[in-house]
């Protein structure tokens, strides 16, 4: 069985899609032990013992995850088929590089496909999001 | 897009991988990251009736220096590499080549040795392999024996691994900074419709060039090495010998880019290559 199914279909978290099943799309994307990964080509088997997050993993008690929020106020999705693999794939690209370029961003996020092709708004919400996170270190 | 049902078995050590490979033979598979072997699956090109996932093995997953030697573990993921600051000093062709491999996703999952031992004729690492003159390291049940980068690629999905062996690591010189990897890649999957890897070693003037993508089988640019031996690397020593770089070639036709369409990204990427290898000097 592949983690994708898994997820849908066992944990019944279906926040996590299916969009090409050919390991191009991302809209699977999860995260492994913290690393982005496409769920339609890893088994569940592989991920026995890992920590799995999917997109209902990422807000905190009610409060919108940074990137949720900048997805939200700069209008960075139009159907919301590949936003959860979109903000997923933005957490690992922030955790590795928490101030990137757009360059970076878009490089970043050749993985995931957009067919609303809204991907200005996307790059600036994760470019929005960063400034969120390194705001909230210097406070903290 | 579901795969046919298959046995899975997770072995801990390696003899107890060489075991089931042993037992089971042509009807097993190897499973290192799954990026190869999964999306196969997937669309049923593969089918074996025995999957051996050597992801719990210890030890298989490393970037050390041995004895002047860079030892990559053969289930090291393309992310680990492009972000090793080990590779970034020591071996910098490898950094280089990872991060153009496909897309984050799939580099965090994919493995050297798993993108080595499947041979996609447009997979990236055959590029460097060879203009690195690396060594394969596999496990057998008499012990390890070494494969040299000319040898290791026999044909189109074929190499020199034999049905019980293992790859384990990939040994790689130490090198300067003075290489780079150029590729046209296709423009969904990311993979090389023809990528040229070159590596110059300055104090002997000699360079060495390993191309993929556009043959059957990754080749070095033999002709264009032997225009360039013992020569400055300037403008038009690049130019006069580039044009060589797939002589005696018979570029793959598919519907990505026909054969001729092949051969001219050939030289173009061992161009763009050896410019900036050559700047780098």
């Amino acid at each position: 069985m592949l983690l994708v199914h898994f997820l849908r279909d066992t944990c019944v978290l279906t926040g996590t899609h299916v969009g090409c099943e050919t390991t191009l799309c991302g809209a699977c994307t999860v995260l492994m032990e913290g690393k982005a990964v496409k769920s339609c080509t890893v088994l569940a088997v592989q991920a026995d013992g890992s920590e799995i997050t999917t997109i209902e993993g990422v807000a905190h008690n009610g409060d919108l995850h940074p990137l949720q929020q900048s997805f939200w106020e700069c209008h960075a999705l139009q159907c919301g088929y590949c936003t959860p693999g979109m903000i997923l794939t933005g957490i690992d690209l922030l955790r590795n590089n928490p101030k990137p370029t757009r360059e970076e961003i878009a490089h970043g996020l050749e993985g995931n496909l957009c067919r609303c092709t809204g991907y200005s708004h996307i790059i600036d919400a994760i470019e929005s999001a960063a400034q969120k996170i390194s705001k909230e270190r210097q406070r903290a | 897009m579901i795969p046919a049902t298959f046995d899975y078995f997770r072995p801990e050590t390696l003899d107890e991988a060489a075991a089931l490979l042993a037992q089971h033979g042509e009807d097993a598979k190897l499973l290192a990251g799954g990026h190869s072997l999964l999306p196969s699956m997937k669309l049923r090109l593969a089918q074996p009736r025995v999957v051996i996932d050597l992801g719990r093995i210890p030890g298989l997953n490393s970037i050390r220096e041995s004895s002047g030697k860079i030892v990559v573990g053969a289930m090291t993921t393309h992310r680990e590499i492009e972000l090793s600051s080990l590779l970034a000093e020591k071996c910098p062709l490898l950094p280089e080549v990872a991060t153009q491999i496909g897309d984050v996703q799939v580099r965090n999952r994919g493995t050297i040795g798993g993108s080595l031992a499947h041979a996609d004729p447009a997979a990236d690492w055959p590029a460097a392999i060879l203009a690195l003159e690396a060594e394969m390291v596999v496990f057998n049940r008499g012990g390890e024996r070494r494969i040299a980068a000319e040898e290791f690629f026999v044909d189109l999905f074929q190499t020199a691994i034999q049905p019980d062996e293992i790859l384990v690591g990939i040994r790689f010189p130490v090198t300067s900074r003075a290489v780079a990897y150029s590729k046209s890649a296709q423009k969904a999957s990311g993979f090389a419709i023809a990528g040229a890897a070159v590596v110059v070693h300055a104090r002997n003037r000699a360079v060495r060039i390993g191309i993929t993508g556009v043959s059957a089988r990754p080749y070095r640019a033999s002709a264009t090495e032997k225009g360039l031996k013992g020569k400055p690397l300037t403008q038009e020593a690049i130019s006069a010998a580039a044009v060589s770089a797939a002589d005696g070639i018979d570029p793959l036709n598919d519907i990505h880019a026909s054969n001729e369409y092949r051969r001219h990204l050939a030289l173009v990427n061992t161009l763009r290559a050896l410019e900036l290898a050559a700047s780098r000097c």
